[in-house]
């Protein structure tokens, strides 16, 4: 009995990376082949940037039962940090070292801002935990707008005022100036590194999901007083949940810092409006359902995309549909009339049966 | 002297926030969810008012009425369309992913209809400025009626949810919806009324907000909106008082952050406080803590 | 319940397949319009939602604008104009996604992109296809950093330069205090230059204060301490929408410096319902004047009047302008809509820095290989509502 759950588990787990295989082998072809948009192809590292954070935010809010509001906050201590470091660095080194190194320090340091931020999390609950990785989020934001960096001979010099303060030689650079962020990144990530990206993500979060510490992690999210009380060491399991979900985060950050030539913190793209865009992602695809983030990441993503040809109305189709989708997929109205269309039309297919077997036993 | 005045200008702003967070908090309390589309209420009400008192040239009274009766319709029909339906939905997160498309739906509703371009709002408020100080401190009028008005609602609706029946109703249905409904309230209707109030003092918001600081685009209500949900989170999200102590103490730690720290860092140092005061008192200044039974 | 979602991920994944499905389409499309059209097509990119769609507009229509006219009048070397704008919401990310959109649909020129953050961006694309660019407004320094690049607007260190030695030169004040967006790369970079040329000019900051996208509702600090530091002139590198706020909250406070501001300030006078008495006496630097007695400026304030009910502000004067520097330079270079892109971006690179321009934002402008427009910024004041020159 007990092998055959774990095959099921793992049958579930093949199918992800399966959808995610055989989607990026369609992309990639079309794309090497010449056979896609420019707009498809332009989208396609955006994707897996998506992609990476619906994913990384569902083992927060998803796996840990955290409803985290700051997310695009760790993609901008990621993002900015890859960036610098590839921007002091560009040449220096060779390429893909470079990146390589970008990308692990990427991880590093918004992996410590999640253990940081994992700190009030343990004392804080629901809506108030919301709140303040709502703040943090902006916090980052906002210092980064007023963080300058420059370098010349002497070094790093740092200033929280202006360009001017950091009092640089004349033949030094300024690296991080302040509202105009960081400019002339090289151009490294690709549709490749994003998708071994989001694979490697894949794979630490499924393998997280079913070893002992996932079903701790979940246990405190089922029942925090019942896991405590069976010896289950809480601080230890949010914060691990924290960190990599930051961390993940920190790499999409990279990712999307060395995609465009200049790396700016504005509200759109670092603000609570990203934050809220990556939780709808995850609530939308399903809470704790790592395919369903996947899939309603390219989804949302595309879609705005897809609509330009409404012009003036699209932000607002994108809304009605938005709602529409939600509604649709959680209002037990829908779930339920769902339910008997499927009795009605798909009861003979014999893999239902067995779809209804395995989620049983998940339960 | 500076510091008086700095301290009048950030009971202004947070009265402002605390009038706003008053609605956010009512719908929290009863209906357990966040309203992230209370701003963009804010705002179709602050239109309402400039269409029919500038554009149209009607009387401000009839301009306010015109508004709340607006917003209300618009409360009730929002509560009914996208959040009645995921009531009972398996996660709490699903009604606040719809609030976030009505939000939005709303911003590009009111692009279309009134167009991207700024509009200057007159203030609807007839009060002259106090002086003070000869000259030296200067209280708006907007201030003082914005600060009366927030007292008078958040009295009312204190007496309202502790002496009424309806207010009972209110009570019990956030209490327990279920049990609510075996005793024989009617649950849905609270919960539209609930929304009908909230959506109306979004109308008092919006005009207050517009009067105080008289520019209107299509997303004026975004920013206030948030700014009035950490209010209200810091005052303790569900208590009346609380949002209006919240949003006052976050206007004032906001002008004195701003004229006394950093004006860069404005938004960081509101967080940072906001940051503290819940690690210090996790469920806001004056939340319940409700203990967890096993 | 989580059964389900076997199902509706069958739907996702479908609808998906379909979406990239039409993705295909089009590059099939885009492909054949790309070589051998009769028409030119000439794209544009500008946030038309979100915080700062109103810049985006005005660029959009007057654009459109320019185009309808032109095409009017028999095109550019006989050959009609087809002008396509697309949506950026001020996003870096979103402004590339755009002008790949526009490339699909066949863009042989791109007049953009409006925001300086989303025209870096950009920049990197265009060069890479080697696209001819001309940005109405993108203000930073590296929006022109490649040669196929150009600007209509001036830049921001030039501003922030010019605007210190106007005051400076004048004598408009000794103590100025400075209000500028700190999340804002225009008004961040302005505000640089101007704070260091203050130090070669006859006056001193006496208050440098900031605001942030954030939180720029409430100016009584920024106001209360310039006032203490009994500065007598405002420097504010700011757009108007947020100078409209400052300037109606400093009267409240009693508080009446000079205001000076850049051309992000022009469009002030044309804010709905905005009572013209506050910006009564308020300085800026301006390439454009919507009140200016000229034939051409009267024509377009009208035309656009009448087609879109709104005065122009600056943004448009920049689109209008961008247009036709594309169509005199297009006929210099004696343009077919035949030549592919890089072919185009040659020849107009080489022509564009031959021509004169007499455009709303400059007389006789001219253009530097380096991608800056040469013309002389305009200093007026509003007085009783209206610009006068000074």
């Amino acid at each position: 009995m007990k092998n055959l759950k774990l095959n099921k588990i793992r049958n579930h787990d093949f199918i992800t990376y399966l959808m995610v295989l055989i989607a990026f082998l369609i992309a990639g072809i079309l794309s090497v082949t010449g056979q896609m948009s420019s707009l498809m192809e332009g989208l396609l590292v955006p994707l897996c940037i998506y992609v990476m954070l619906a994913i990384s935010l569902n083992l927060t809010v998803g796996i840990l039962g955290e409803l985290s509001l700051g997310h695009a906050g760790f993609m901008c201590v990621g993002a900015f940090s890859g960036a610098f470091f590839s921007k002091c660095l560009d040449g220096a080194i060779p390429d893909g070292l470079r990146f390589f190194i970008a990308l692990l320090i990427g991880a590093a340091v918004a992996g410590m801002f999640g253990i940081l931020i994992g700190i009030p999390v343990l004392r804080l609950k629901g809506d108030y935990l919301a709140i303040v990785t709502l703040a943090f989020g902006e916090i980052i934001k906002n210092l980064v707008n007023v963080l300058y960096i420059g370098r010349d001979e002497d070094g790093f010099h740092f200033s929280m005022k202006d360009s001017i303060s950091l009092n640089l030689k004349p033949e030094g650079e300024v690296i991080i100036n302040g509202a105009q962020g960081i400019t002339g990144t090289p151009n490294d990530s690709s549709f490749l590194i994003g998708a071994i990206l989001i694979f490697i993500s894949l794979i630490i979060i499924l393998n997280l999901i079913h070893s002992r510490d996932g079903r701790a992690i979940m246990s405190i999210r089922d029942n925090r007083i019942a896991a405590e009380s069976v010896g289950i060491n809480i601080t230890k399991y949010k914060l691990m949940a924290f960190s990599i979900s930051a961390a993940i985060a920190g790499v999409a950050g990279v990712l999307y810092a060395h995609n465009l030539s200049t790396l700016t913190a504005s509200p759109k793209n670092f603000g609570y409006n990203m934050s809220i865009m990556i939780l709808v992602f995850v609530v939308l695809g399903g809470i704790g359902n790592i395919r369903g983030s996947i899939i309603a990441a390219v989804i949302l993503t595309l879609l705005p995309e897809l609509l330009r040809g409404l012009s003036d109305y699209r932000m607002l189709i994108y809304a009605v549909v938005l709602i529409a989708m939600m509604l649709f997929n959680w209002s037990p109205g829908a779930i339920e009339w769902k339910e008997r269309m499927k009795e009605q039309y798909f009861s003979k297919f014999p893999f239902r049966k067995d779809d209804k077997n395995m989620k049983k036993e998940v339960k | 002297m500076s510091f008086i005045s700095y301290l009048i200008n950030g009971i202004s702003l947070g009265s402002i926030y605390a009038i706003i967070a008053l609605g956010y908090t009512m719908v929290y309390g009863i209906a357990k969810m966040l309203n992230f589309a209370h701003g963009d209420v804010i705002m179709v009400g602050a239109y309402v008012v400039f269409t029919t008192v500038s554009t149209l040239g009607l009387p401000p009274a009839l301009g306010i009425v015109l508004a709340t009766v607006a917003c209300t319709l618009l409360g009730i029909t929002i509560e009914r369309v996208a959040y009645k339906p995921l009531r009972n939905a398996v996660s709490p997160l699903a009604v606040l992913i719809t609030a976030i498309g009505v939000s939005y739906f709303l911003q590009n509703v009111a692009l279309l209809v009134f167009g991207a371009g700024t509009k200057s709002f007159t203030s609807v408020v007839p009060l002259e400025a106090l002086e003070l100080a000869g000259g030296e401190l200067v209280i708006s009028g907007v201030t003082i009626v914005t600060i009366i008005t927030g007292i008078i609602i958040m009295v009312c609706l204190t007496l309202f949810v502790n002496k009424s029946k309806a207010g009972q109703a209110m009570l019990a249905v956030s209490e327990d919806k279920g049990a609510a409904q075996l005793m024989g309230i009617n649950v849905n209707g609270t919960i539209a009324l609930t929304f009908a109030i909230g959506s109306a003092l979004a109308a008092v918001a919006g005009l207050l907000l517009c009067s105080a600081y008289p520019s209107l685009t299509p997303y004026t209500g975004a920013m206030p909106g948030i700014k009035a949900f950490v209010a209200a989170v810091f005052g303790g999200i569900g208590s009346i008082p609380g949002a209006m102590i919240g949003g006052i103490l976050l206007g004032i730690i906001e002008i004195l952050g701003k004229a006394y720290i950093s004006s860069q860092m404005a938004d960081a140092i509101v967080f940072a406080v906001l940051i503290v005061v819940l690690l210090v008192k996790p469920t806001g200044i004056l939340g319940k803590n409700i203990q967890e039974k096993v | 319940m989580k059964k389900y979602k076997k199902l509706i991920s069958f739907a996702l994944a479908s609808s998906l397949a379909v979406s990239l499905l039409a993705g295909c389409g089009k590059a099939a499309d885009g492909g054949s319009t790309s070589s051998g059209g009769d028409v030119f097509k000439i794209g544009g990119i500008g946030p038309i939602t979100g915080d700062n769609a109103e810049y985006g507009m005005a660029v959009q229509n007057a654009a459109q604008l320019a185009v309808d006219e032109i095409n009017a009048q028999g095109g550019i070397n006989g050959y009609q104009i087809e002008f396509k704008f697309e949506d950026d919401e001020t996003d870096a990310e979103k402004a590339v996604n755009a002008y790949n959109t526009l490339k699909d649909w066949g863009m042989q020129m791109l007049a953009g992109t409006v925001t300086s953050g989303c025209c870096v961006a950009v920049a990197e694309k265009t060069v890479a296809d080697n696209m001819f660019q001309i940005t109405p407004s993108g203000s930073s320094v590296d929006c022109v950093k490649h040669d196929n690049a150009f600007r209509v607007c001036f830049s921001d260190p030039n501003q922030g330069m010019a605007s210190a030695q106007y005051i400076g030169e004048n004598g408009l004040a000794s103590k100025v205090a400075v209000i500028y967006n700190s999340s804002d790369i225009y008004s961040s970079g302005i505000y640089e230059t101007f704070a260091a040329e203050a130090n070669n000019q006859p006056f001193t900051i006496v208050s440098a204060e900031a605001f942030t996208a954030d939180s720029k509702t409430d100016f009584s600090v920024q106001l209360q301490k310039a006032k203490d530091a009994g500065a007598e002139l405002i420097f504010l590198p700011i757009y108007y929408s947020e100078a409209a706020l400052i300037l109606s909250q400093s009267a409240t406070l009693n508080y009446a410096p000079s205001f000076f501001g850049c051309d992000g300030l022009d469009g002030l006078l044309g804010v709905e319902n905005f009572d013209t008495s506050l910006a009564e006496g308020v300085m800026l630097l301006t390439p454009f004047a919507a009140d200016a007695q000229d034939e051409l400026t009267q024509n377009f304030v009208k035309a656009y009047k009448e087609k879109f009910g709104n005065t122009p502000n600056q943004f448009a004067a920049d689109a209008y302008d961008a247009i036709y520097a594309i169509k005199m330079a297009a006929e210099d270079a004696k343009l077919t809509p035949d030549m592919d892109v890089s072919q185009m971006c040659e020849a107009m690179k080489a022509s564009i820095v031959k021509i004169t321009l007499n455009g709303l934002t400059g007389t006789g402008m001219t253009w530097e290989p380096s991608g800056e427009p040469n013309k002389e910024p305009k200093a007026v004041k509003i007085v009783s509502g209206a610009y006068t020159s000074m």
